[in-house]
């Protein structure tokens, strides 16, 4: 039925949109049409453009060429008031709250109603109080941003938009910091929206939530608008093959396990974090050679601190780790590295790379006294430069450029900068934590295959993730782990729902 | 009752030394929670200072002193703006630079102008705020405990530390009680909220740095035409950065940087009381440990006895909109 009507009644349609910046040509004659009262995704990989089309809408950059007709009626937006104006309203993936405030406060921020927040306020909660029962958003108005769950804080910016006025809904990667409970929850806040006429368009590189909640997608490659489709007629492989230009192996082949001796062995760990709370709890498990143990959870169980515990940046309160039956002393990364442990951090911002680094610099941390790159405290930069062009030559990292400054690789292939450095050293055991995380299809096909490739040439893997799919495409045996306990051990033909249930500590 | 009259005056004496840190911590507070670093506070007190007592000086006028030091202060604040925030300059080199050019410029100016080695010419009486006696206070002063108090400490201060004292609630309730408050103290938490608000992120922040040289201006125009009258090199000497200590110390909250600064105040007031008095089992005790007091006690409030300060999150950071 929504489909129909968007047939007639754009609520917002693109004509022709352009954007270049300088030689980069981010959006090429982009032509969009968007029903009013449905919902409308766009995917695409990083660095298709999806962001700058959307910034162009909220006013962040102006369009080089194009015009933008909202309602039928062609505007200009030069800022994000403009925008506000036309009833646009943006959610973006980085939360734009003030956290030290409270959400009455964050909501009425630029919409005050007057010089004094006295006259506001009323007004405000009345408000609020409105949108919480058209549309379900229930948010208490005095609590402070910082101590609501992350789903709630995405509440408050949705409720920001609406509070303005906001007729089309944008939300930029929504579900990238919820867990799947708030995804499930957003979804049906997004469909009740839907529902009363707001028009929603959802951008994300997660196909799965393409076909679940949308009705008509398009498809963004290089700065092109490839392809739309109605949702109910297409299917995951054929977005997944229009968003990178060819065909995908969504889930990976790999052979029959083969495993070796036990290499990485760990008894009866206790962990806690930084405020004395256990996170892991008397956790003992087995990592042979040639086999990939996934470990599954949702993002806090422990599995963090695990990892930290094994590659040496967090002391254990109690128990033993040992590599080759030998127990590993104090914590010492430098010393496990040297035991043949290589080590893909779950966040590559804070552990992995320093952004400011040109790539070469980053493509040796933590090895830089290797014999190869220099003698005593002198690093010979050449040898440096020339091993890392090896790597960018071998993992495809791109753009192809050894003095690039860090932060200016896409996400994918700043992680493929971390996994080149790591695996080129030819470790024995590999701990890999959120190999995909911010990851676009085609880096995530490829990061995949060589973790399955170490696999094969008799390493022990230990994989944590968060995507239960990553886990059951590429793990032998999966542990569940559930408030700080490994609750369960599956084969990787265990199905979805069962593990689901053990990860929300329901069933073992 | 001796013990009173001293206690009575080092009081009135605390309360003195305390208004020009009052004004320049009030000052910083607005520009901080606006997420501007301004260790150039220090700066602004010494120009204004001598913008003051020039014009005061010139036209025997102490409003017109008080006019000039404002002014200076706020082309300061100005010019720490267009550094620091259309430039997106680093905030603590800006600010250090702006004492620089204050210290430098001002002994220059002032020995090009008044020959007397970097003094100004002396103000005049009417060109310099003075103590206003408040009603009653002669009839109170025989009255036990409040009336001293009321006399020689709440009564006789020029209008300018009046101002000061009213500079707080005032404070207070723009930075909690105005939409111009709320949207400040956001700029200085997240200015991406801001932004996409549809507010502009450069000019709330200038508003909030003009507000930071007018208060800073008052601090000044105090130490050269109300404490004394003249300028006299470097008086700041130092007051700048201790204001910005008592800020930290507050926590970035008016009510709380009244207390620290009349704290530090206090502290200066008792460094002056105690010089060339013994101490019963000591004996005299150099003078200038007692002037030390408030600089180690801001080490040791800074190093952890107040809590976690924390600070306006964005602080320091140039605003860029990201892509």
């Amino acid at each position: 039925m929504n489909l129909q009507s968007s047939a007639n009644e754009p609520a917002i349609e693109l004509v022709g949109i352009d954007k270049k910046f300088g030689t980069v040509h981010a959006n090429k004659n982009i032509n969009l049409s968007v029903g009013k009262g449905s919902i409308h995704g766009i995917i695409g990989e990083n660095g298709a453009g999806k962001s700058t089309l959307m910034s162009i809408l909220y006013g962040f950059y102006h369009a080089d060429e194009g015009e933008i007709r909202i309602q039928g009626r062609p505007v200009t937006i030069r800022d994000s008031q403009a925008a506000i104006a036309a009833g646009i309203g943006m959610v973006h993936q980085h939360f734009m709250l003030v956290e030290n405030f409270t959400v009455l406060e964050n909501v009425m921020l630029g919409a005050e109603g007057g010089q004094l927040l006295a006259k506001g306020v009323a007004g405000a909660r009345k408000e609020l109080k409105r949108l919480e029962t058209d549309y379900g958003l229930d948010v208490d108005p005095d609590a402070l941003i910082e101590e609501l769950p992350v789903g709630n804080q995405q509440r408050v910016e949705i409720l920001k938009a609406l509070y303005r006025g906001a007729d089309i809904l944008i939300l930029d990667e929504p579900t990238g910091v919820l867990t799947p409970a708030e995804a499930d929850h957003l979804f049906r806040i997004l469909q009740v929206l839907r529902d009363q006429g707001k028009t929603i368009i959802l951008i994300t590189h997660k196909l799965r939530e393409i076909m679940a909640i949308t009705d008509t997608v398009s498809v963004m490659r290089r700065g092109e608008m490839v392809a739309t489709r109605k949702t109910a007629e297409t299917t995951v492989t054929e977005l997944a093959e229009l968003m990178v230009g060819r065909r995908v192996l969504l889930r990976v082949e790999k052979g029959d396990a083969n495993p070796g001796p036990v290499l990485l062995s760990v008894k009866n760990l206790t962990v806690k974090d930084g405020r004395g709370v256990t996170m892991v709890d008397d956790v003992s498990f087995d990592v042979r050679a040639g086999e990939i143990v996934g470990i599954a959870g949702v993002a806090g169980n422990g599995q963090s601190e695990l990892l930290e515990a094994l590659a040496g940046i967090r002391k254990p309160v109690s128990g033993e780790i040992l590599i080759d039956g030998k127990p590993v002393g104090a914590a010492d990364p430098a010393a496990l590295r040297q035991l043949g442990l290589a080590h893909i951090p779950e966040d590559r911002h804070h552990m992995g790379l320093v952004l400011k680094f040109e790539e070469y610099e980053n493509s040796i941390l933590g090895y830089h006294h290797d014999p190869r790159y220099g003698r005593g405290s002198m690093l010979d930069l050449d040898a440096v430069r020339k091993s890392a062009e090896e790597q960018i030559e071998k993992y495809d990292i791109r753009p192809p450029n050894a003095r690039l400054k860090t932060a200016n690789f896409s996400g994918g292939n700043q992680q493929k900068i971390v996994v080149a450095r790591e695996i080129e050293r030819d470790p024995k055991m590999l701990l890999v934590g959120q190999p995909t995380r911010g990851v676009d299809i085609g880096a995530i096909e490829f990061i995949h295959r060589r973790i399955i490739e170490m696999r094969g040439a008799g390493k022990a893997v230990l994989l944590v993730s968060v995507e239960l799919d990553e886990i059951r495409s590429l793990s032998d045996r999966i542990l569940v782990m559930f408030a700080g306990k490994v609750v369960g051990e599956k084969t990787s033909d265990a199905d979805e729902q069962t593990l689901g249930l053990m990860m929300a500590g329901i069933a073992a | 009752m001796e013990y009173f009259d001293t206690f009575v005056s080092i009081l009135g004496s605390a309360i003195r030394l305390s208004i020009p840190l009052l004004f320049t911590a009030l000052a910083g507070l607005f520009s901080e929670r606006a997420g501007i670093f301004d260790i150039g506070l220090e700066g602004k007190m010494l120009a204004s200072a001598f913008a003051a007592a020039c014009a005061a000086y010139w036209t025997g006028n102490a409003w017109a002193g008080l006019g000039a030091g404002i002014f200076v202060s706020i082309i300061f604040s100005m010019l720490h703006g267009f550094a620091s925030i259309t430039n997106r300059g680093n905030q603590i080199v800006s600010g250090v630079a702006l004492n620089f050019i204050a210290a430098g410029l001002t002994i220059v100016l002032g020995t090009a102008w008044f020959n007397q080695g970097g003094r100004t010419g002396q103000v005049p009486p009417e060109g310099r705020f003075s103590g206003i006696v408040l009603p009653g206070a002669e009839m109170m002063r025989d009255v036990p405990i409040i009336g001293p108090l009321y006399a020689n400490v709440i009564s006789g201060n020029n209008i300018l530390t009046y101002i000061a004292f009213l500079m707080v609630p005032l404070s207070w309730w723009v930075l909690y009680r105005t939409r111009f408050g709320l949207r400040l103290r956001a700029v200085g938490e997240n200015p991406g909220a801001v932004d996409t608000a549809g507010v502009s992120v450069v000019w709330l922040r200038y508003r909030a740095l003009i507000v930071t040289g007018f208060l800073a201006g008052f601090a000044g125009t105090y130490l050269s035409i109300a404490q004394s009258a003249a300028f006299i090199n470097n008086m700041s000497a130092g007051k700048g950065y201790i204001a910005l200590a008592a800020l930290i110390f507050a926590k970035w909250k008016p009510v709380p940087v009244m207390f620290a600064c009349l704290l530090f105040g206090f502290l200066d007031a008792f460094a002056n009381f105690m010089q060339g008095k013994s101490i019963p089992m000591i004996g005299e005790v150099p003078v200038q440990i007692f002037q030390a007091l408030p600089y180690i006690l801001t080490c040791v409030l800074l190093a952890g006895f107040i809590g976690v300060a924390r600070p306006p999150k964005a602080g320091g950071v140039a605003y860029t909109k990201e892509r």
